[in-house]
């Protein structure tokens, strides 16, 4: 591990100022200091941001607000969250581990790093990691890799689960930098590889995610989170799907589906919701429409099982909007 | 005065000194004035090391010496071979040559005064290398499985080939045959406790505080590769936090603590990191087999082959009994079993829990419920029709066999009866519901052992042993024999283990520590009474110590092995292909069961390993250049809590009078045998897709 500075602000002001001028921020650093210790990251300057008033989780009228330092178990057991979007409380139940989600926050969470295990070795190459030393899963082990949205440079999945039900849900993120505040649909945070893989997101330097903001709405109540995986916790999605259909007079109304573990980013699935819009919710249907979420996929060697899989767990996730959770 | 304190469930002894943090383990030994050190592996699978950039390393913050092989002392590695090495080959020569023989291999140490900078220091050497592309995936049509040398005897202890009767030409004429290959991945052992070794030089004198599951023979290596009377060097390990295996044989690292310590005059202390765990402490083989039975229509076995391939270095012949419960399980005139190796690009593999064992008698139990389909008989039916009455392939009878016991007691309380025998017939709402079986088998083994029994004025007991307690809790099980064979309370005996100048002791492994040091310690605790009766009481200590081992005319009457029997419920989902455990029952004879609490314990924990065998554990190594992908605890999936259900362990009653004077047979190891091939066969009976590669994941039975 690199030697760095930790220097501990207490206003917002003051964290933007120090993040303004290359400091990063650290919250529940369970991914940073894990990346600082294999030197993957090596900021020389750290900001904890954790004493910082951004903890909150609110209900203004149909929405909830989730501040960017709440802790992925506090916004899971928020009996709020539990009512009006359970789907946010599932999909983060679903992440990581027990200790892991004590100490996760929301806004690190958007902005965690790739699992792809190539990133963290310094002997092979990565064009995340070192831009244009070239990119070791394409041609490697790519199990878990991505089918949608990849390029010729990275072909990584984006991990977060909460993630995916925040785009599903249209959820803004509320962001102050030196140049002001801004809002925009967390969807938006998330870039394409390309090829400039490196470059994740689109936060201005300096900027602070200060919220994640959910518009409530008919469909909240009917909306769950699949994660698919190998074993029973502690494991990144092979696929996962946060599905939310409102159903009137036996006709969905209005659909939303994202899916996790096939795409580059959160991948919302517009064709897919669209083919379901006016239509019964059942088994048929549901099938028909999943099978548009592979338009464009493009499998690697190692994860063509992720085509059958993936419409397969949009299927089940679609079903289970109809069930209690 | 009999206490009765063998057979009552004695909680730990050293539970408390565990939970509270008092049991110090190696790396918790910390000694003045260390140095640390952290080793720097190969970047490549095999080639050699060219260049190494150590002047600017040297000059790092901290930095006391960077050794690689251009510097590194020439070793004397005089000949040492314990049975627990390889019997052919050479152990790795650490820092010797600039050869490379598989990624993550040891190129170099670098030593500071703080772990930071030593790790710092690690990081930035620069090294260079020429490389080749490695060999390491055994379906690879380049690799050539060879006869392992020590199995070339027909007397050998694992034969590389068997026979009785002509199983060929028998399966060509069996009116139903099973003829299929298994394969099994890689595993790690991925215990808690990293291996440390601290080493201390004093003059010509070594210790080790080391994590040891054999502290007499990590003595007896590092002499020899020291060229140091044994007596120079002390191995310390009283505690370890698991191991399965993984510490039975004394790696490179020991030797490259021992080594940067006496070159920088100063103690070291070397702990591995986890991803090091996944390359130079040994592994489960993967293995390749094919299995081929043969039946009459009513279900008589009338042929076995068995022919398996085991993965192992290039400079050692790593071998395990694969093939040998085949030759015994069941009655039939026909067997042919044969036992190869495939030397690749790797590190040598090694003693895994259940070792052997475990990994054959998947891809029989599978085999064997194959059968059962083609049959149209109950699995169980079929195993008691083929349940034989001696052993066929030693032509002895077994000391005990209550495998049909187990079978009896382990359905009844499993509720075998409740299945319906047709595949993917039984549902519980959505989701496929299946039962499976499988025998699990290990051998009874026996090892001489010693140990030494101390009575103090004071009307207490001290007893010891260089034995090791991994885990299973040999702390406590000794101190009831030790105990119930002086006719003390418990409280008033105190076991100490884990010292080569104690009494030495067996490899911590094989499942036979209850016997070899538990009969051990009863002679020694005969021995010291006896002493004790013959001399006045003049408030001086009564020190005596004894062997034990099996006598050689009972072992040569008889076959020796425990019995059991696992079944297994699992839930498939049809959809999206989630295979979920959801409860396990398994019944064993294992003899006397010295306390029912840590053998339930043990149960419990070897059948969560067989649920890892069977579901997720595999280490996957990149083809181009042999690195292991998944060396991470988020990578590499072992059951977490929320994938355990409910798991039962029942003991049969069994009186075993032949086996040792205890009448323990050993369980560590057939906990974990069995497991997966009753999941893989519930997986089957679930689904009706057959996954003979384990482990069985969500995209192998996602289509059917
Ligand atoms: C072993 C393991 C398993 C995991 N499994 C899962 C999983 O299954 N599903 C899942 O979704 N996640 C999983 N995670 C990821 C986990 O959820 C994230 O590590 C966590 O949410 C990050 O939050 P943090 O507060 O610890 O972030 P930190 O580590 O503190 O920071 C992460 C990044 O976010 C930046 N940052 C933090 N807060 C802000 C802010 N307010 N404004 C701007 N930038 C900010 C930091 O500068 C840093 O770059 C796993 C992590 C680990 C280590
Ligand atoms: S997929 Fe992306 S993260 Fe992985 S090796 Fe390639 S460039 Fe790096």
């Amino acid at each position: 591990m690199l030697p760095f500075t930790l220097e501990k602000v207490t206003s917002v002001q003051a964290a933007i100022a120090a993040a303004s001028s290359g400091r990063r921020f650290i919250a529940g650093g369970t991914t940073l200091i894990d990346l600082m210790r294999e030197e993957v990251e090596q900021p020389a300057h750290l900001v904890d941001i954790n004493a910082l008033p951004l903890s909150e989780i609110r209900i203004e009228g149909s929405d909830l607000v989730i501040g960017a330092l709440a802790r992925m178990a506090d916004v899971a057991a928020h009996a709020g969250v539990q009512r009006l979007q359970p789907l946010v409380a599932e999909s983060l139940i679903e992440g990581a581990s027990p200790q892991l989600r004590n100490m996760a926050s929301i806004g690190g969470n958007l902005l965690q790093r790739v699992r792809c295990p190539y990133f963290r070795m310094h002997d092979a190459p990565c064009n995340k990691r070192t831009p244009n030393s070239g990119c070791a899963a394409i041609d490697g082990l790519n199990a878990g890799h991505a089918i949608l949205g990849t390029s010729n440079h990275c072909v990584a999945t984006h991990p977060s689960d909460v993630a995916v039900a925040l785009v599903a849900l249209d959820a803004t993120m509320q962001v102050r930098g030196p140049r002001g505040e801004r809002t925009f649909p967390v969807e938006e945070l998330f870039r394409l590889p390309g090829d400039t893989p490196h470059l994740e997101h689109t936060l201005l330097p300096g900027e602070l995610i200060l919220a994640v903001r959910i518009p409530g709405g008919p469909d909240s109540r009917r909306a769950r989170y699949l994660k698919v995986r190998d074993r029973a916790s502690y494991e990144f999605a092979l696929v996962s799907a946060a599905a939310a259909l409102d159903v009137e007079d036996g006709v969905i109304r209005q659909a939303r589906l994202a899916v996790g573990g096939v795409g580059t980013r959160p991948w919302r699935l517009r064709m897919v919701e669209k083919a379901l819009i006016g239509k019964a919710p059942d088994r048929k249907i549901f099938e028909t429409a999943a099978r548009l979420a592979l338009e464009g996929a493009r499998p690697l060697s190692g994860n063509h099982y992720k085509l059958e899989l993936l419409p397969r767990t949009i299927v089940r996730a679609l079903e289970m909007t109809g069930e209690a959770a | 005065m009999t206490t009765n304190v063998i057979g009552s469930p004695l909680q730990r002894v050293d539970g408390r000194a565990k939970v509270t943090g008092a049991a110090r383990y190696a790396a918790d030994f910390n000694q003045g004035g260390q140095a640390y050190a952290v080793i720097v592996g190969a970047t490549v699978g095999l080639g050699r090391v060219t260049g190494i950039e150590t002047a600017p390393v040297e000059k790092m913050p901290g930095v006391v010496a960077v050794i690689t092989h251009r510097n590194a002392p020439r070793l004397p590695y005089a000949p040492h071979k314990s049975y627990i090495d390889p019997a052919t080959g050479e152990r790795l020569h650490v820092l010797q040559d600039d050869q490379v023989r598989f990624y993550g291999q040891p190129v170099a140490i670098v030593v500071a005064d703080t772990l930071d900078q030593a790790e710092r220091a690690a990081a930035a050497l620069r090294i260079a290398y020429t490389a080749e592309r490695p060999l390491v995936d055994p379906a690879d049509p380049k690799a050539r499985p060879v006869v392992p040398e020590a199995g070339k005897q027909p007397d050998a202890r694992l034969p590389a080939d068997t026979a009785r009767g002509n199983a060929d030409s028998a399966l060509a004429d069996a009116p139903v045959k099973v003829d299929e290959i298994y394969e099994i991945a890689r595993e790690n052992h991925n215990p808690m406790e990293p291996h440390a070794t601290v080493a201390a030089w004093n003059g010509n004198r070594l210790t080790l505080w080391s994590k040891s599951q054999f502290v007499v023979n990590e003595q007896a290596e590092i002499a020899a590769v020291f060229g140091l009377p044994p007596e120079n060097i002390q191995v310390i390990c009283p505690f370890i936090g698991g191991a399965f295996g993984t510490s039975l044989r004394t790696w490179a690292h020991v030797t490259l603590a021992a080594m940067a310590a006496r070159q920088v005059g100063r103690p070291v202390k070397l702990v591995l990191t986890r991803k090091q765990m996944f390359f130079m402490t040994g592994h489960r083989p993967r293995t390749l087999q094919r299995m081929a039975l043969g039946a009459t229509a009513d279900g008589k076995l009338t042929s076995i082959v068995h022919e398996g391939t085991g993965e192992t270095s290039r400079y050692e012949e790593f071998m395990e009994a694969l093939t040998s419960v085949t030759s015994f399980l069941y009655s039939t005139p026909n067997v042919r079993t044969r036992y190869r190796l495939l030397p690749l690009d790797i590190g040598t593999p090694n003693h895994m829990r259940g070792p052997g064992e475990a990994s054959g008698v998947f891809a029989l139990e599978c085999a064997v419920d194959e059968l059962s389909y083609k049959l149209g008989i109950d699995p169980i039916d079929l195993r008691r029709r083929n349940e034989p009455a001696i052993d066929e392939s030693e032509n002895k009878p077994f000391s005990s066999r209550s495998l049909m016991k187990c079978h009896d007691l382990a359905a009844e309380r499993f509720g075998w009866s409740r299945r319906l025998p047709e595949p993917r017939s039984m549902r519980d709402g959505r989701l496929l519901v299946g039962m499976g079986v499988a025998s699990a088998s290990y051998p009874a083994f026996h090892a001489p052992a010693n140990a030494r029994a101390r009575l103090l004025p004071d009307g207490t007991a001290e007893v010891e042993v260089a034995a090791s307690d991994m885990g299973p809790g040999t702390y406590t099980s000794m101190t009831q024999v030790a105990a119930e064979t002086l006719g003390l309370p418990v409280e008033r005996v105190r076991f100490s283990l884990g010292r080569s100048d104690y009494p030495p002791a067996p490899s911590h492994g094989g499942s036979w520590t209850m016997a070899s040091v538990g009969s051990a310690i009863r002679a020694a605790c005969i021995a010291v009474q006896e002493e004790a009766a013959k001399r006045p009481r003049d408030g001086r200590p009564i020190e005596a110590t004894a062997s034990a081992q099996r006598d050689p005319d009972v072992a040569a009457r008889f076959s020796m092995h425990s019995f059991g029997a696992v079944f297994a419920e699992v839930a498939v989902d049809p959809d999206v292909g989630t295979i979920r455990l959801r409860r396990a029952a398994g019944a064993y004879g294992i003899g006397r069961v010295v306390n029912p609490r840590l053998a339930r314990s043990q149960c419990i924990g070897g059948m969560i390993g067989g649920m890892g065998m069977a579901l997720m554990e595999r280490t996957v190594l990149d083809p181009r250049d042999g690195r292991p992908v998944n060396a991470h605890m988020a990578d590499y999936l072992l059951p977490v809590n929320l994938d355990v259900p409910q798991l039962e362990a029942h003991f049969v009653e069994e009186i075993d009078p032949h086996v040792n004077a205890l009448g323990v047979k050993g369980l560590g190891e057939i906990a974990l045998v069995g497991m997966a091939p009753a999941i893989a066969n519930a997986v089957f009976h679930a689904t009706g897709k057959r996954v003979r590669s384990l482990p069985i994941r969500i995209e192998d039975v996602l289509t059917v």
